[in-house]
């Protein structure tokens, strides 16, 4: 185990793929300097071939991603904060995810999508979003969001070697936590999920960042004597329908946390599970903290007003376990 | 050794003239069968620009690639597709070239650098731009051509892909087939200037032919190839030319007014590509005899693809869900 900050098992990880695979190629906005540092280094070791920068033209570039893998390459494209991805969504949507089917399956697309996402930063309303609902509801695109670096490195080596379009969504600026990182080939598969703490009284689904989160306040709820079990998705597409369900099928609680806007979340998706497959195991509603239905303000007042917090966790929990209505 | 591309052969010059009745007569077929309520959706037709996309393509090998727009079918069989796999497709077949699943818009042969028609305007403009960095990075003197339409050509991609393109030294062949008509818009209505003009700003060589030509339009092609190969960056080739057919076959059965006159049309059809064709072989020499040898040739083998088609098993829709990933088992 080595000690990694969450970017730079990232960038282990590019480093290792890119020296294991000569076709893959990584393109996009500043991946030279690396505005993030997840790039850093790749350029100068790889060459100009290899690493490049882009001009700012997210539209083509989506679609170039799709015609540089559809020739035989293996493109992995930055674009930086996640809502450029909406300026370069069309080939995204209407090609990437798509030509698989259209082509009766002759086109492999192994192409990785990455970029940082998500508020706390008073980055505002046009870099703080959380887009992964939207890729979730393509069809044809896996989406990945890891919450710590261990699963980072890990998850970015299987989207990078998978021949199918991955989104890649890191905490971009909110990237430099430490976390514990396997020696040797790291690989972690898509669609399994982690159990990342043990409980027996409320399932606590936390995506990405919201993990911590929910680790927060599960500490904080253990010290009122109830125990929270934490699942981590790690990935959105493939979901792990079965672990969720399993977790519920002991806890018979659930609460989802997700740093989307609520409406159509991911938190969403993962409730219409439970209440489709899991309905009789359940004896209280299932609860989402999420964003509210609103764009991320700046003032940090604000902010932490609509994002979702350790506080707003155990509130919703504690009410769920004293069988009251839920805030 | 440069080409000598003032005057195709006429063995060439017979090729393509063959590929452009592949195209007309498959069409002519497709037209029909959607008016006999026998096709699932509407059809895009190319009958009027087949020397385009003919003319170009000569030029290109299974190596090359292409992509195309919702008018494809012409770029799919002059880019040396399967009829027979194509009508397939667009009867909704499991012997379809995409097994059924993309149908009239999306035909594409990767196996034949066709990487597809596009139901997106302006869709294989980042496409084949990828298509083209791959090209450079294969290093093998390939070549990306992007056919796309005047009504594309309004889309901010383009001028994304001619500043990648040229930056980036792409051996990418943007091939604007100016057919008048953004859909049912004219196109003096949807585009200011000049579309060749919108190169020079970028350094781009462009040059524009007359697309019912196809002599000119393989003559053209094939310098800006050629120079392609060697390096030599993107070009911009526009060819003018015109759908003799509607935006869609089925436009008939939900406009309220026609939205160009007769007299339009008929002066394209005056200038017919094949009808310009034979007129080329004749100069070189070539007897009626031989070029109605040619057709007889041709419409026995649309006839037989069309027989086969029609009786071709329908896809099975167990495999639809598992179409959307290639590697949807592994997890």
């Amino acid at each position: 185990m080595a000690k990694r900050r969450f970017i730079q098992a990232i960038n282990d990880a590019m480093f290792e793929e890119m020296e294991r695979d000569p076709r893959i190629i990584l393109f996009g906005e500043d991946v030279e300097i690396s505005m993030f540092g997840d790039t850093k280094g790749l350029r100068d070791h790889f060459g100009p071939d290899r690493v490049r920068d882009t001009p700012i033209c997210e539209a083509l570039l989506t679609g170039m991603a799709v015609g540089m893998a559809a020739a035989g390459w293996r493109p992995v494209l930055h674009m930086m904060f996640s809502n450029f991805m909406y300026t370069g969504f069309d080939a995204i949507a209407n090609q990437m995810s798509k030509l698989h089917l259209m082509t009766g399956g002759q086109m492999k697309l192994p192409i990785t999508v990455m970029a940082g996402f998500g508020g706390g930063r008073s980055t505002a309303a046009q870099h703080s979003d959380c887009p992964y609902p939207l890729f979730m509801n393509l069809g044809g695109i896996n989406v990945a969001v890891p919450s710590n670096a261990g699963d980072a490195k890990g998850l970015f080596k299987t989207a990078v070697r998978s021949n199918d379009p991955a989104i890649f969504l890191e905490p971009g600026g909110r990237g430099g936590e430490l976390g514990e990182v396997p020696d040797g080939e790291h690989l972690v598969s898509f669609g399994k999920a982690a159990i990342r703490r043990e409980g027996r009284d409320v399932t606590i689904v936390a995506i990405g960042a919201m993990v911590k989160l929910a680790d927060q306040a599960a500490k904080a709820l253990a010290a009122n004597g109830v125990e929270a079990e934490i699942i981590d998705p790690r990935t959105l597409v493939p979901l792990d329908e079965e672990t969720i369900l399993a977790s519920i099928a002991k806890t018979r609680r659930l609460v989802i946390v997700d740093e989307a806007r609520d409406r159509c979340s991911a938190a969403s998706q993962i409730a219409a599970v439970a209440a489709d497959r899991g309905f009789g195991l359940l004896k209280a509603p299932v609860k989402r903290v999420t964003v509210p239905n609103v764009c991320m303000p700046y003032a940090p007042v604000l902010e932490r007003s609509v994002y979702p917090s350790s506080e707003r966790i155990v509130s919703t929990v504690l009410a769920l376990v004293s069988n009251q209505e839920a805030i | 050794m440069r080409n000598d591309y003032q005057n195709p052969s006429q063995e060439t010059l017979l090729a393509m003239y063959e590929r452009m009745l592949v195209i007309r007569e498959t069409e002519e077929y497709l037209g029909a069968q959607f008016r006999a309520g026998e096709l699932p959706a509407g059809v895009h037709l190319y009958i009027g620009q087949e020397a385009s996309g003919v003319g170009i393509c000569a030029h290109l090998s299974d190596e090359d690639w292409i992509t195309s727009t919702h008018r494809g079918h012409g770029h799919f069989l002059a880019k040396g597709g399967d009829p027979y796999a194509m009508i397939a497709e667009i009867h909704a077949k499991a012997d379809g070239v995409c097994g059924g699943f993309g149908g009239t818009m999306h035909v594409a042969d990767l196996s034949r650098g066709i990487l597809g028609a596009n139901g997106i305007v302006g869709g294989g403009l980042g496409i084949a731009t990828g298509a083209a960095f791959a090209a450079k990075l294969d290093g093998k003197g390939k070549v990306a051509a992007c056919f796309f339409g005047d009504g594309a050509a309004n889309q901010g991609t383009l001028m994304e892909a001619m500043n990648v393109a040229s930056l980036w030294k792409l051996p990418l062949l943007l091939v604007c087939e100016h057919n008048g008509w953004s859909e049912f818009t004219r196109s003096e209505v949807a585009t200011s200037g000049n579309i060749l003009d919108r190169a020079q700003p970028f350094g781009i060589p462009a040059q524009e032919v007359d697309g019912n030509d196809v002599g000119a339009v393989w003559r053209v092609a094939g310098e800006m190839i050629e120079a392609m190969r060697n390096d030599g960056g993107p070009g911009l080739l526009l060819t003018h030319t015109y759908r003799t057919r509607g935006h869609v076959e089925a436009e008939i059965n939900f406009l309220s007014q026609s939205y160009r006159s007769e007299e339009e049309v008929a002066s394209w059809e005056a200038r017919d590509p094949l009808d310009r064709a034979v007129a080329l072989l004749a100069e070189t020499g070539m007897a009626t005899e031989e070029i109605l040898v040619v057709r007889e040739r041709v419409k026995t083998l649309i006839d037989a693809a069309a027989a086969r088609a029609q009786a071709a098993p329908d896809p099975d829709p167990a495999l639809v869900k598992s179409m959307m990933f290639s590697e949807v088992d592994a997890w």
